[in-house]
């Protein structure tokens, strides 16, 4: 293994962890707080990308491309919402339909499957050309995005939608409507990944309809690797978000070093995957395990109690 | 204060397991009227307390609340009115929210919530006086996660979330049955303490016929989806439990069926 090519990664990594820091921050709002895997994110990613590219063309600067491109994850967010909780459709086929519909929205935005935009030509909010400037727009943008939403979450209404994640049947003896909640917990989660999608787009130079595919599957690893890592020092919400954008990066970290070991780029989306898989069911085996080796001293006090 | 008026509901109609669980519910409660309600398993207890509530729609008939016709509202609209305690300790609160922001969640039950952030220190001290009137030592743990209590804590926290906003009716269901003797009597003796100084209209399932005869001013007895036994004032004063097993065969025609009952 080249130790010096890894190296040279690195920066690149943690450029693209930053990005998909904040993807990972949305997933952890409908994942953890909400309790609802949502799969919407895999469209809206590139929604976003596709949005800010298109109007960067058209001649519109970044930040408003970019405001427009949380506009349009926060509507697909809103979509899956209304498929759930005023049609009744489970929570993972309500994401799927919406994220199956968006192909078709992604590929009427952008014209054609790719559209590319020139660091050359356009005043990008961040490039791959330029890195250690990407770092820096990135950390800013997880910062702001992670200050927002500890104020947020702190909020009335923000517990609110903590509180129909947690409890629904509480929520609602407490007279919290608890369908719009998730719906507003959605957009609020698509949104931001529809932001992250306009950032990716610019980062790597164009939008392109694949450029979500597997998404869900990397925010879910980041909240993984950042719940496993830092749960038990990171108790507060800001820090727990902050373990997830490392858990982002160490992510796209190790995806550097498995290139370096002679692995495909294409056999990443199966070792995340499998990755996913493990990690999804360490508590589940735990837990399994646990219980048969105390359910004869416990099982009747637990029932009782 | 609360009025049913012929209210039935029926589950999974026009199949097998078509069950009849109301069959017909009228009963008005005054205002500061206390009622227990006993039956046997499967009477329709909860499923009276749950139609009040809205957890879904009945079939027919009327609910109101202080002239109010609810029948159609929303579960989460009529949560203005109503304060809840469920049989399960889980279910009344949020795990992992903190105990102070569980109790702010409750004390802006029927109003708007907005963009207002945290908890003031006049809320924080608000609610550490309720609980220090509790007397389980929760008045020093506002920051701690509600799922680190006790089954018998999150009851009694459960408690005064429902009723931090004087709700027209409190509904309990068993709500004491999940706990050991000796903190259910307790969660009993604050529940009597808090409906007593609030003056509150309350429904109280309770399978204890001793509970049932002790508190409350009303008891009410259900057998199969009916009101059988309607007994208040002076004459529920003088209830014995044989009595009341007595007065069951004779209404319903059959024995008490439950032996939980017998047993306490
Ligand atoms: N959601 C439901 N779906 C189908 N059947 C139900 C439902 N809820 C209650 N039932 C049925 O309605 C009948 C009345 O049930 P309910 O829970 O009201 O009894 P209960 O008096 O509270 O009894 P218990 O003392 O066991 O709590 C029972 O036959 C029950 O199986
Ligand atoms: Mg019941």
């Amino acid at each position: 293994m080249d130790i010096l090519a890894f190296a040279r990664a690195l920066p690149g990594s943690v450029a693209q962890g930053l990005i998909w820091g904040i993807v990972a921050i949305g997933v952890y709002i409908t994942y953890k707080l909400l309790d609802y895997a949502d799969l919407s994110v895999d469209g809206s990613i590139c929604t976003g990308g596709a949005v800010t590219v298109m109007m960067m063309l058209a001649g519109y600067p970044a930040p408003l491309a970019l405001f427009c491109a949380t506009i349009a994850g926060m509507a697909a967010g809103f979509v899956t919402g209304i498929f759930h909780t005023a049609m009744g459709i489970p929570a993972i086929l309500s994401g799927i339909l919406t994220q199956l519909g968006l192909y078709s929205v992604n590929m009427r935005i952008m014209g054609k499957s790719n559209q590319a935009i020139s660091v050359d030509k356009f005043d990008l909010t961040l490039s791959v050309r330029y890195i250690p400037q990407a770092i820096l727009i990135g950390a800013i943008f997880c910062l702001v995005v992670i200050a927002v939403l500890y104020w947020f979450f702190g909020t009335e209404i923000g517990r609110a939608i903590r509180a129909t994640g947690n409890n629904e049947q509480m929520a609602k003896a407490q007279g919290i409507d608890t369908n719009a909640k998730k719906v507003l917990g959605l957009m609020i989660s698509n949104g931001l990944v529809g932001l992250a999608g306009g950032l990716l787009a610019q980062y790597q130079g164009n939008a392109d309809v694949n450029m979500g595919r597997g998404a869900i599957v990397i925010g879910l690893a980041a909240v993984i690797i950042g719940g496993v890592l830092f749960g038990k020092i990171f108790r507060n919400f800001s820090l727990r978000l902050v373990g997830v954008v490392i858990g982002a990066i160490l992510y796209f970290c190790v995806i550097a070093l498995v290139l370096q070991l002679g692995m495909e780029s294409t056999d990443m989306k199966l070792i995340s995957a499998l990755i996913v898989a493990l990690f999804l069911a360490v508590p589940y085996i735990k837990e399994t395990k646990g219980q048969k080796k105390v359910k004869p001293m416990v099982k009747g006090g637990e029932e009782h109690a | 204060m609360l009025e049913l008026k012929q209210v039935q509901k029926t589950f999974n109609p026009n199949t097998i397991n078509e069950r009849r669980a109301l069959k017909g519910i009228d009963l008005t409660l005054q205002e500061g009227d206390f009622v227990t309600v006993i039956g046997g398993n499967g009477a329709g207890k909860s499923t009276m307390l749950n139609a009040i509530a809205g957890v879904w729609p009945i079939d027919q008939g009327q609910i109101l609340v202080d002239g109010i016709d609810i029948t159609k509202l929303a579960q989460h609209k009529r949560a203005q009115y109503l304060g809840r305690v469920f049989q399960d300790p889980m279910m009344g609160t949020a795990a992992d929210m903190e105990l102070e922001e569980n109790l702010a969640l409750a004390k802006r039950r029927g109003q708007f919530r907005g963009l207002k952030w945290g908890i003031t220190a006049k809320e924080r001290e608000e609610y550490r006086e309720l609980l220090k009137i509790l007397d389980l030592g929760l008045e020093n743990r506002l920051k701690a996660k509600v799922g680190l209590l006790s089954g018998g804590q999150r009851q009694a926290l459960t408690l005064l979330m429902a009723t931090l906003q004087k709700p027209k009716v409190l509904l309990l269901d068993e709500h004491t049955a999940a706990l050991d003797p000796k903190t259910a009597s307790k969660v009993l003796e604050i529940s009597d303490r808090i409906i007593a100084e609030n003056r509150l209209t309350a429904l109280m399932v309770t399978h204890n016929m001793r509970d049932a005869i002790h508190y409350g001013n009303r008891l009410i007895m259900m057998n199969e989806g009916r009101i059988i036994l309607d007994i208040s004032g002076e004459e529920k004063k003088k209830l014995t439990v044989e009595h009341l097993l007595e007065q069951f065969t004779k209404a319903s025609g059959s024995e008490f069926a439950t032996d939980r009952a017998l047993l306490s």
